[in-house]
Protein backbone atom coordinates (compact mmCIF):
# COMPACT_ATOMS: atom_id res chain seq x y z
CA UNK A 1 0.00 0.00 0.00
CA UNK A 2 1.52 3.81 -0.99
CA UNK A 3 0.85 6.95 1.64
CA UNK A 4 0.92 10.60 1.18
CA UNK A 5 4.24 11.64 2.56
CA UNK A 6 4.09 13.24 5.20
CA UNK A 7 7.07 15.86 4.77
CA UNK A 8 6.03 18.59 6.71
CA UNK A 9 7.60 18.35 10.29
CA UNK A 10 5.47 19.01 13.65
CA UNK A 11 5.37 21.98 14.75
CA UNK A 12 4.94 20.60 18.50
CA UNK A 13 5.50 16.93 19.93
CA UNK A 14 4.16 16.11 23.10
CA UNK A 15 5.77 12.90 24.56
CA UNK A 16 4.58 11.15 27.80
CA UNK A 17 3.90 13.88 29.79
CA UNK A 18 2.68 13.43 32.68
CA UNK A 19 2.57 16.17 35.96
CA UNK A 20 0.33 15.03 38.59
CA UNK A 21 -0.59 16.66 41.77
CA UNK A 22 -1.97 13.88 43.91
CA UNK A 23 -3.14 10.43 42.11
CA UNK A 24 -5.82 11.34 39.47
CA UNK A 25 -5.19 15.00 39.83
CA UNK A 26 -3.34 16.66 36.80
CA UNK A 27 -2.31 14.64 33.94
CA UNK A 28 -0.42 11.35 33.07
CA UNK A 29 1.04 9.99 29.93
CA UNK A 30 -0.16 12.42 27.30
CA UNK A 31 1.19 12.30 23.70
CA UNK A 32 0.41 13.79 20.23
CA UNK A 33 1.54 16.21 17.74
CA UNK A 34 0.37 19.38 16.02
CA UNK A 35 0.92 20.14 12.25
CA UNK A 36 1.05 23.93 10.96
CA UNK A 37 -2.66 25.13 10.46
CA UNK A 38 -3.78 22.61 12.88
CA UNK A 39 -6.57 23.46 16.04
CA UNK A 40 -6.56 21.05 18.68
CA UNK A 41 -8.94 20.85 20.97
CA UNK A 42 -9.07 19.28 24.62
CA UNK A 43 -12.28 18.24 25.93
CA UNK A 44 -13.36 16.66 29.11
CA UNK A 45 -15.63 17.99 32.70
CA UNK A 46 -13.82 20.25 35.03
CA UNK A 47 -11.04 18.93 37.06
CA UNK A 48 -10.33 16.05 34.17
CA UNK A 49 -6.40 17.97 33.60
CA UNK A 50 -7.51 19.89 30.47
CA UNK A 51 -5.90 23.45 31.97
CA UNK A 52 -2.76 21.36 33.97
CA UNK A 53 -2.27 20.23 30.28
CA UNK A 54 -2.22 23.40 28.96
CA UNK A 55 -0.35 24.82 31.04
CA UNK A 56 2.17 22.31 30.85
CA UNK A 57 2.33 22.63 27.04
CA UNK A 58 2.42 26.25 26.78
CA UNK A 59 5.93 26.50 28.84
CA UNK A 60 3.76 27.34 32.20
CA UNK A 61 4.54 23.81 34.34
CA UNK A 62 7.57 21.83 33.69
CA UNK A 63 5.80 18.38 33.85
CA UNK A 64 7.43 15.43 36.04
CA UNK A 65 8.46 13.27 33.13
CA UNK A 66 7.96 13.21 29.44
CA UNK A 67 9.30 15.85 27.04
CA UNK A 68 7.98 18.82 24.60
CA UNK A 69 9.63 19.06 21.48
CA UNK A 70 9.22 22.15 19.37
CA UNK A 71 11.16 23.91 16.85
CA UNK A 72 11.49 27.78 17.26
CA UNK A 73 11.86 29.94 13.44
CA UNK A 74 13.60 27.33 11.68
CA UNK A 75 15.71 25.57 14.23
CA UNK A 76 14.88 21.67 14.59
CA UNK A 77 13.02 20.33 17.37
CA UNK A 78 14.03 21.19 20.47
CA UNK A 79 13.13 20.06 24.39
CA UNK A 80 10.63 22.81 24.94
CA UNK A 81 11.81 22.50 29.27
CA UNK A 82 15.67 22.10 28.20
CA UNK A 83 15.62 25.94 27.15
CA UNK A 84 16.66 28.82 29.33
CA UNK A 85 14.16 30.21 31.46
CA UNK A 86 14.56 33.76 29.19
CA UNK A 87 14.75 31.41 25.98
CA UNK A 88 11.29 30.03 26.83
CA UNK A 89 10.01 33.88 28.00
CA UNK A 90 10.66 35.28 24.86
CA UNK A 91 8.91 32.01 22.65
CA UNK A 92 5.97 33.11 25.06
CA UNK A 93 5.83 36.79 24.07
CA UNK A 94 6.98 36.13 20.35
CA UNK A 95 6.15 33.01 18.19
CA UNK A 96 4.00 32.08 20.79
CA UNK A 97 0.07 32.96 22.69
CA UNK A 98 -1.48 32.52 25.52
CA UNK A 99 -5.52 33.75 25.65
CA UNK A 100 -7.11 33.07 29.30
CA UNK A 101 -9.92 32.25 30.41
CA UNK A 102 -10.13 35.42 32.37
CA UNK A 103 -9.23 38.33 29.94
CA UNK A 104 -7.94 40.22 32.73
CA UNK A 105 -5.67 37.57 33.98
CA UNK A 106 -3.92 38.25 30.26
CA UNK A 107 -4.40 41.85 30.22
CA UNK A 108 -2.61 45.03 32.22
CA UNK A 109 -5.31 46.84 33.44
CA UNK A 110 -3.42 50.09 34.38
CA UNK A 111 -2.46 49.99 30.48
CA UNK A 112 -4.37 51.73 27.55
CA UNK A 113 -6.01 49.10 25.07
CA UNK A 114 -3.42 50.31 22.06
CA UNK A 115 -0.84 50.17 24.80
CA UNK A 116 -1.70 46.21 25.78
CA UNK A 117 -1.82 45.30 22.17
CA UNK A 118 1.55 47.24 21.16
CA UNK A 119 3.37 46.06 24.43
CA UNK A 120 3.97 42.60 22.15
CA UNK A 121 5.31 44.83 19.11
CA UNK A 122 7.58 46.02 21.50
CA UNK A 123 9.04 42.43 22.56
CA UNK A 124 9.74 41.87 19.18
CA UNK A 125 11.99 44.86 19.00
CA UNK A 126 9.63 47.45 17.11
CA UNK A 127 10.88 50.94 18.20
CA UNK A 128 8.25 53.51 15.88
CA UNK A 129 5.65 54.90 18.12
CA UNK A 130 3.72 55.96 14.88
CA UNK A 131 4.36 52.19 13.87
CA UNK A 132 3.17 50.49 16.91
CA UNK A 133 -0.48 52.67 17.68
CA UNK A 134 -1.14 52.51 13.97
CA UNK A 135 -0.72 48.04 14.09
CA UNK A 136 -2.91 48.53 17.43
CA UNK A 137 -5.72 49.63 15.33
CA UNK A 138 -5.77 48.30 12.91
CA UNK A 139 -6.50 44.48 15.08
CA UNK A 140 -8.95 46.88 17.44
CA UNK A 141 -11.01 46.79 14.26
CA UNK A 142 -10.19 43.34 13.53
CA UNK A 143 -11.37 42.59 16.83
CA UNK A 144 -14.76 44.87 15.90
CA UNK A 145 -13.47 47.20 18.28
CA UNK A 146 -14.21 50.67 17.67
CA UNK A 147 -10.73 52.77 17.26
CA UNK A 148 -12.35 55.60 19.73
CA UNK A 149 -11.44 53.36 22.34
CA UNK A 150 -7.56 52.53 21.75
CA UNK A 151 -6.69 54.88 24.60
CA UNK A 152 -8.80 53.43 26.78
CA UNK A 153 -8.04 50.88 29.76
CA UNK A 154 -9.57 47.51 29.36
CA UNK A 155 -11.08 47.49 32.97
CA UNK A 156 -13.84 50.05 30.95
CA UNK A 157 -14.42 47.20 28.73
CA UNK A 158 -17.40 44.90 28.95
CA UNK A 159 -15.98 40.76 29.02
CA UNK A 160 -16.68 40.19 25.06
CA UNK A 161 -14.27 42.87 24.56
CA UNK A 162 -11.60 42.53 26.90
CA UNK A 163 -11.43 38.91 25.33
CA UNK A 164 -11.35 40.31 21.82
CA UNK A 165 -8.79 42.76 23.39
CA UNK A 166 -6.23 39.86 24.97
CA UNK A 167 -7.07 37.97 21.66
CA UNK A 168 -5.64 41.07 19.60
CA UNK A 169 -2.74 41.54 22.21
CA UNK A 170 -1.57 37.55 21.05
CA UNK A 171 -2.23 37.68 17.18
CA UNK A 172 -0.95 41.03 16.32
CA UNK A 173 2.84 39.22 16.53
CA UNK A 174 1.80 36.75 13.98
CA UNK A 175 2.44 33.66 16.68
CA UNK A 176 2.74 30.47 15.36
CA UNK A 177 1.31 28.55 17.91
CA UNK A 178 -1.66 29.69 20.10
CA UNK A 179 -2.86 27.98 23.58
CA UNK A 180 -6.46 29.16 24.94
CA UNK A 181 -8.64 28.05 27.65
CA UNK A 182 -12.41 28.39 27.60
CA UNK A 183 -11.99 31.22 24.74
CA UNK A 184 -15.62 31.68 25.06
CA UNK A 185 -16.44 30.93 28.65
CA UNK A 186 -18.59 33.08 30.55
CA UNK A 187 -19.47 35.38 27.62
CA UNK A 188 -23.32 35.71 26.14
CA UNK A 189 -24.10 33.48 23.28
CA UNK A 190 -24.58 36.57 21.47
CA UNK A 191 -21.15 37.21 21.83
CA UNK A 192 -19.93 33.75 21.39
CA UNK A 193 -21.15 33.54 18.20
CA UNK A 194 -19.14 36.59 16.75
CA UNK A 195 -15.64 35.42 19.13
CA UNK A 196 -15.97 32.05 17.55
CA UNK A 197 -16.00 33.63 14.06
CA UNK A 198 -13.12 35.61 14.48
CA UNK A 199 -11.02 32.55 15.79
CA UNK A 200 -12.00 30.40 12.88
CA UNK A 201 -11.21 33.63 10.83
CA UNK A 202 -7.87 34.11 11.83
CA UNK A 203 -7.28 30.39 12.23
CA UNK A 204 -7.79 30.11 8.13
CA UNK A 205 -5.93 33.20 7.42
CA UNK A 206 -2.94 32.98 9.95
CA UNK A 207 -2.31 29.45 9.38
CA UNK A 208 -2.25 29.65 13.07
CA UNK A 209 -1.51 26.37 15.04
CA UNK A 210 -4.06 26.23 18.22
CA UNK A 211 -4.87 24.36 21.25
CA UNK A 212 -8.24 25.36 22.64
CA UNK A 213 -9.15 24.20 25.95
CA UNK A 214 -13.32 23.59 26.01
CA UNK A 215 -15.55 21.73 27.76
CA UNK A 216 -18.49 23.01 25.34
CA UNK A 217 -18.62 20.42 22.19
CA UNK A 218 -20.43 23.37 19.70
CA UNK A 219 -17.15 25.30 20.70
CA UNK A 220 -15.01 22.22 20.02
CA UNK A 221 -16.93 21.05 17.00
CA UNK A 222 -16.65 24.49 15.12
CA UNK A 223 -13.31 25.13 15.61
CA UNK A 224 -11.41 21.77 16.60
CA UNK A 225 -9.84 19.46 13.67
CA UNK A 226 -9.13 16.77 15.92
CA UNK A 227 -10.09 16.19 20.26
CA UNK A 228 -8.49 14.48 22.59
CA UNK A 229 -11.00 13.59 25.32
CA UNK A 230 -9.76 13.60 28.86
CA UNK A 231 -11.18 12.32 32.34
CA UNK A 232 -8.98 11.90 35.35
CA UNK A 233 -6.50 12.99 33.77
CA UNK A 234 -6.08 10.48 30.76
CA UNK A 235 -6.87 10.89 27.52
CA UNK A 236 -9.27 8.34 26.86
CA UNK A 237 -10.31 8.72 23.30
CA UNK A 238 -8.86 11.23 20.44
CA UNK A 239 -9.39 11.78 16.66
CA UNK A 240 -11.02 13.74 14.06
CA UNK A 241 -13.95 15.96 15.53
CA UNK A 242 -16.69 14.94 14.26
CA UNK A 243 -15.84 11.04 14.59
CA UNK A 244 -15.31 11.74 17.73
CA UNK A 245 -18.51 13.74 18.33
CA UNK A 246 -20.96 11.02 16.15
CA UNK A 247 -19.17 8.07 16.90
CA UNK A 248 -17.99 8.12 20.01
CA UNK A 249 -16.39 4.96 21.44
CA UNK A 250 -14.80 5.39 24.98
CA UNK A 251 -18.02 5.04 27.84
CA UNK A 252 -17.27 8.72 28.86
CA UNK A 253 -17.21 9.85 25.61
CA UNK A 254 -20.48 8.62 24.62
CA UNK A 255 -22.06 10.07 28.13
CA UNK A 256 -20.48 13.11 27.36
CA UNK A 257 -22.19 13.86 23.94
CA UNK A 258 -25.76 12.21 25.10
CA UNK A 259 -25.67 14.72 27.70
CA UNK A 260 -25.83 17.95 25.27
CA UNK A 261 -29.02 19.52 25.03
CA UNK A 262 -30.39 20.06 21.70
CA UNK B 1 -4.77 -3.62 -2.66
CA UNK B 2 -4.19 -5.81 -6.15
CA UNK B 3 -6.68 -5.71 -8.94
CA UNK B 4 -7.33 -2.46 -8.49
CA UNK B 5 -9.39 -1.90 -12.17
CA UNK B 6 -7.99 1.58 -13.94
CA UNK B 7 -11.04 3.50 -13.34
CA UNK B 8 -12.12 2.32 -9.83
CA UNK B 9 -12.46 5.23 -7.10
CA UNK B 10 -13.70 3.66 -4.13
CA UNK B 11 -13.75 0.01 -2.74
CA UNK B 12 -14.77 -1.25 0.77
CA UNK B 13 -13.70 -4.53 1.67
CA UNK B 14 -14.84 -6.43 4.45
CA UNK B 15 -16.26 -4.07 6.77
CA UNK B 16 -17.71 -4.30 9.52
CA UNK B 17 -19.20 -2.50 12.62
CA UNK B 18 -21.12 -3.00 15.97
CA UNK B 19 -22.23 -0.12 17.80
CA UNK B 20 -21.53 -0.34 22.05
CA UNK B 21 -24.01 1.46 23.89
CA UNK B 22 -21.58 1.48 27.13
CA UNK B 23 -24.22 3.68 28.92
CA UNK B 24 -27.32 1.13 28.00
CA UNK B 25 -26.28 -1.90 29.71
CA UNK B 26 -23.51 -2.16 27.31
CA UNK B 27 -25.72 -3.46 24.32
CA UNK B 28 -24.29 -4.00 21.13
CA UNK B 29 -25.46 -3.15 18.34
CA UNK B 30 -24.20 -4.99 15.04
CA UNK B 31 -24.60 -2.79 12.05
CA UNK B 32 -22.33 -3.51 9.09
CA UNK B 33 -21.10 -7.32 8.56
CA UNK B 34 -18.71 -8.53 6.01
CA UNK B 35 -19.72 -5.26 3.83
CA UNK B 36 -18.22 -5.31 0.74
CA UNK B 37 -18.15 -2.41 -2.01
CA UNK B 38 -16.63 -1.19 -5.21
CA UNK B 39 -17.26 1.96 -7.02
CA UNK B 40 -16.20 2.89 -10.49
CA UNK B 41 -15.68 6.50 -11.77
CA UNK B 42 -19.00 7.55 -13.65
CA UNK B 43 -21.32 5.51 -11.94
CA UNK B 44 -23.92 5.96 -9.40
CA UNK B 45 -24.60 2.91 -6.75
CA UNK B 46 -27.63 3.29 -4.62
CA UNK B 47 -27.65 1.69 -1.19
CA UNK B 48 -30.69 0.19 -1.26
CA UNK B 49 -32.09 -1.60 2.15
CA UNK B 50 -34.71 -1.09 5.31
CA UNK B 51 -34.84 1.43 7.51
CA UNK B 52 -31.77 -0.16 9.97
CA UNK B 53 -30.03 -1.99 7.49
CA UNK B 54 -26.72 -0.07 7.99
CA UNK B 55 -27.01 2.06 5.01
CA UNK B 56 -26.45 5.52 6.85
CA UNK B 57 -24.02 3.88 8.77
CA UNK B 58 -22.13 2.71 5.14
CA UNK B 59 -22.21 6.41 3.83
CA UNK B 60 -20.99 7.71 6.70
CA UNK B 61 -17.99 4.84 7.54
CA UNK B 62 -17.19 6.41 3.50
CA UNK B 63 -16.99 9.57 5.22
CA UNK B 64 -14.48 8.67 8.21
CA UNK B 65 -17.85 10.39 9.99
CA UNK B 66 -17.96 6.51 11.88
CA UNK B 67 -15.07 4.20 12.68
CA UNK B 68 -15.59 0.73 11.52
CA UNK B 69 -14.69 -1.58 13.29
CA UNK B 70 -12.54 -4.03 10.91
CA UNK B 71 -12.27 -3.87 7.19
CA UNK B 72 -11.10 -1.29 4.63
CA UNK B 73 -12.35 1.51 2.91
CA UNK B 74 -9.67 2.28 0.08
CA UNK B 75 -10.39 5.93 -1.43
CA UNK B 76 -8.12 6.61 -5.29
CA UNK B 77 -6.59 10.16 -3.76
CA UNK B 78 -4.57 11.93 -5.95
CA UNK B 79 -2.39 9.49 -7.24
CA UNK B 80 -2.57 7.32 -4.30
CA UNK B 81 -4.87 4.62 -2.89
CA UNK B 82 -5.47 5.67 0.76
CA UNK B 83 -7.41 3.61 3.59
CA UNK B 84 -9.62 5.91 5.16
CA UNK B 85 -10.17 2.88 8.20
CA UNK B 86 -6.61 3.68 9.39
CA UNK B 87 -5.53 6.83 7.85
CA UNK B 88 -4.69 9.30 10.06
CA UNK B 89 -6.84 12.43 11.02
CA UNK B 90 -4.49 14.71 8.33
CA UNK B 91 -5.15 12.85 5.76
CA UNK B 92 -8.78 12.46 6.26
CA UNK B 93 -9.07 15.98 6.04
CA UNK B 94 -7.21 16.38 3.24
CA UNK B 95 -9.05 13.67 1.75
CA UNK B 96 -12.01 15.12 1.99
CA UNK B 97 -10.65 18.75 0.83
CA UNK B 98 -9.28 17.27 -2.39
CA UNK B 99 -11.07 13.84 -3.14
CA UNK B 100 -14.52 12.98 -0.93
CA UNK B 101 -17.30 15.70 -0.88
CA UNK B 102 -20.23 14.83 1.65
CA UNK B 103 -23.98 16.28 0.97
CA UNK B 104 -26.48 15.68 3.71
CA UNK B 105 -30.18 17.24 4.40
CA UNK B 106 -28.10 18.89 7.79
CA UNK B 107 -26.70 22.40 7.24
CA UNK B 108 -24.62 23.12 9.86
CA UNK B 109 -24.49 26.43 10.08
CA UNK B 110 -21.52 28.70 11.13
CA UNK B 111 -22.66 31.59 13.13
CA UNK B 112 -22.34 35.10 10.93
CA UNK B 113 -21.03 33.02 7.76
CA UNK B 114 -23.77 34.26 4.95
CA UNK B 115 -25.23 31.57 2.38
CA UNK B 116 -22.88 32.65 -0.78
CA UNK B 117 -19.60 32.79 1.58
CA UNK B 118 -20.44 29.09 3.01
CA UNK B 119 -21.33 27.74 -0.44
CA UNK B 120 -17.95 28.88 -1.86
CA UNK B 121 -15.55 28.15 1.31
CA UNK B 122 -15.04 24.70 0.19
CA UNK B 123 -13.73 25.77 -3.48
CA UNK B 124 -11.99 28.41 -1.53
CA UNK B 125 -9.45 26.61 0.58
CA UNK B 126 -8.09 24.29 -2.81
CA UNK B 127 -6.79 27.79 -3.40
CA UNK B 128 -9.26 28.55 -6.43
CA UNK B 129 -9.39 32.58 -7.17
CA UNK B 130 -12.36 34.49 -5.16
CA UNK B 131 -14.17 35.44 -8.30
CA UNK B 132 -13.83 32.40 -9.81
CA UNK B 133 -15.43 30.64 -6.48
CA UNK B 134 -18.17 33.29 -6.57
CA UNK B 135 -19.53 32.72 -9.88
CA UNK B 136 -19.56 29.04 -9.25
CA UNK B 137 -21.20 29.88 -5.99
CA UNK B 138 -24.08 32.06 -7.83
CA UNK B 139 -24.42 29.68 -10.45
CA UNK B 140 -25.47 26.77 -8.01
CA UNK B 141 -27.51 28.82 -5.97
CA UNK B 142 -29.41 30.11 -9.08
CA UNK B 143 -29.72 26.73 -10.19
CA UNK B 144 -31.27 25.22 -7.12
CA UNK B 145 -33.24 28.36 -6.89
CA UNK B 146 -32.18 29.87 -3.60
CA UNK B 147 -33.50 33.74 -3.85
CA UNK B 148 -30.26 35.96 -4.90
CA UNK B 149 -31.80 38.30 -1.51
CA UNK B 150 -30.66 35.58 0.43
CA UNK B 151 -27.52 35.45 -0.51
CA UNK B 152 -25.79 37.14 1.54
CA UNK B 153 -27.22 36.61 4.98
CA UNK B 154 -26.15 33.57 7.57
CA UNK B 155 -28.98 30.42 6.97
CA UNK B 156 -29.72 30.04 10.41
CA UNK B 157 -33.07 32.04 9.69
CA UNK B 158 -33.91 30.39 6.59
CA UNK B 159 -36.40 27.98 5.53
CA UNK B 160 -35.57 24.26 6.33
CA UNK B 161 -35.73 23.46 2.35
CA UNK B 162 -33.50 26.24 1.48
CA UNK B 163 -30.99 25.65 4.35
CA UNK B 164 -30.82 21.92 2.39
CA UNK B 165 -30.34 24.10 -0.73
CA UNK B 166 -27.41 25.84 0.40
CA UNK B 167 -25.89 22.50 1.93
CA UNK B 168 -26.47 21.23 -1.50
CA UNK B 169 -24.41 24.08 -3.42
CA UNK B 170 -21.79 23.88 -1.04
CA UNK B 171 -21.44 19.71 -1.48
CA UNK B 172 -21.58 20.11 -5.67
CA UNK B 173 -19.04 23.34 -5.55
CA UNK B 174 -15.87 21.63 -5.99
CA UNK B 175 -15.62 18.65 -8.47
CA UNK B 176 -14.95 15.73 -6.07
CA UNK B 177 -13.54 12.54 -7.44
CA UNK B 178 -16.28 10.51 -4.91
CA UNK B 179 -19.25 11.82 -3.92
CA UNK B 180 -21.39 10.79 -0.94
CA UNK B 181 -25.15 11.97 -0.93
CA UNK B 182 -27.42 11.45 2.07
CA UNK B 183 -31.08 11.93 0.74
CA UNK B 184 -30.06 15.23 -0.62
CA UNK B 185 -33.53 15.12 -2.30
CA UNK B 186 -35.22 14.45 0.85
CA UNK B 187 -38.49 17.27 1.86
CA UNK B 188 -37.18 18.97 -1.97
CA UNK B 189 -40.43 19.84 -4.03
CA UNK B 190 -40.15 18.36 -7.04
CA UNK B 191 -38.56 21.32 -9.16
CA UNK B 192 -35.86 21.41 -6.67
CA UNK B 193 -35.55 17.61 -7.19
CA UNK B 194 -34.89 17.51 -10.62
CA UNK B 195 -32.56 20.72 -10.00
CA UNK B 196 -30.41 18.49 -7.68
CA UNK B 197 -30.81 15.14 -10.39
CA UNK B 198 -29.38 17.45 -12.92
CA UNK B 199 -26.23 18.03 -10.77
CA UNK B 200 -25.74 14.81 -10.21
CA UNK B 201 -26.19 13.32 -13.71
CA UNK B 202 -23.88 16.26 -14.37
CA UNK B 203 -21.59 14.94 -11.89
CA UNK B 204 -21.65 11.41 -13.51
CA UNK B 205 -20.40 12.65 -16.49
CA UNK B 206 -17.56 14.19 -15.76
CA UNK B 207 -16.23 10.76 -14.09
CA UNK B 208 -17.41 11.44 -10.42
CA UNK B 209 -17.93 7.94 -8.33
CA UNK B 210 -21.02 8.55 -6.39
CA UNK B 211 -22.51 6.66 -3.89
CA UNK B 212 -25.88 7.19 -1.97
CA UNK B 213 -29.23 6.93 -0.53
CA UNK B 214 -31.93 8.25 -1.67
CA UNK B 215 -36.02 7.28 -0.68
CA UNK B 216 -37.69 8.94 -3.67
CA UNK B 217 -38.36 5.65 -5.95
CA UNK B 218 -38.41 8.23 -8.69
CA UNK B 219 -35.30 10.14 -8.00
CA UNK B 220 -33.41 6.88 -7.17
CA UNK B 221 -34.40 4.83 -10.66
CA UNK B 222 -33.32 8.23 -12.80
CA UNK B 223 -29.89 8.40 -11.10
CA UNK B 224 -28.84 4.92 -10.11
CA UNK B 225 -26.47 2.91 -12.03
CA UNK B 226 -27.08 -0.05 -9.67
CA UNK B 227 -28.90 -0.46 -6.57
CA UNK B 228 -26.25 -2.31 -3.80
CA UNK B 229 -28.48 -4.56 -1.21
CA UNK B 230 -28.14 -4.12 2.10
CA UNK B 231 -28.86 -6.64 5.17
CA UNK B 232 -29.12 -6.46 8.32
CA UNK B 233 -26.57 -8.20 10.36
CA UNK B 234 -28.54 -10.60 13.03
CA UNK B 235 -30.37 -8.72 15.81
CA UNK B 236 -29.37 -7.05 19.53
CA UNK B 237 -26.81 -8.79 21.38
CA UNK B 238 -26.61 -7.44 25.02
CA UNK B 239 -24.09 -8.79 27.43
Amino acid sequence: MTRVSQSTPPLLSVEHLTHLYAPGKGFSDVSFQIYPGEVLGIVGESGSGKTTLLKSISARLPPQTGRILYSPGAAAPQDLYALAESDRRRLLRTEWGVVHQYPMDGLRPRVSAGGNIGERLMAMGQRHYGDIRREAGRWLEDVEIPLARIDDFPTTFSGGMQQRLQIARNLVTHPRMVFMDEPTGGLDVSVQARLLDLLRHLVVEMELAAVIVTHDLGVARLLAHRLLVMKQGVVVESGLTDRVLDDPHHPYTQLLVSSILS
Amino acid sequence: MQNHQSNTQLRVEHLSKTFVLHNQNGTRLPVLRDANLTVDGGECVVLHGHSGSGKSTLLRSLYANYLPDEGHIWVRHQANWLDMVQAPAREILAIRRHTVGWVSQFLRVIPRIGALDLVMQPLLELGVDRDQCRARAEALLVRLNVPARLWPLAPSTFSGGEQQRVNIARGFIVDYPVLLLDEPTASLDDRNSMAVVGLIEQAKQRGAAIVGIFHDEGVRRRVADRLHDMQPPQAVETC
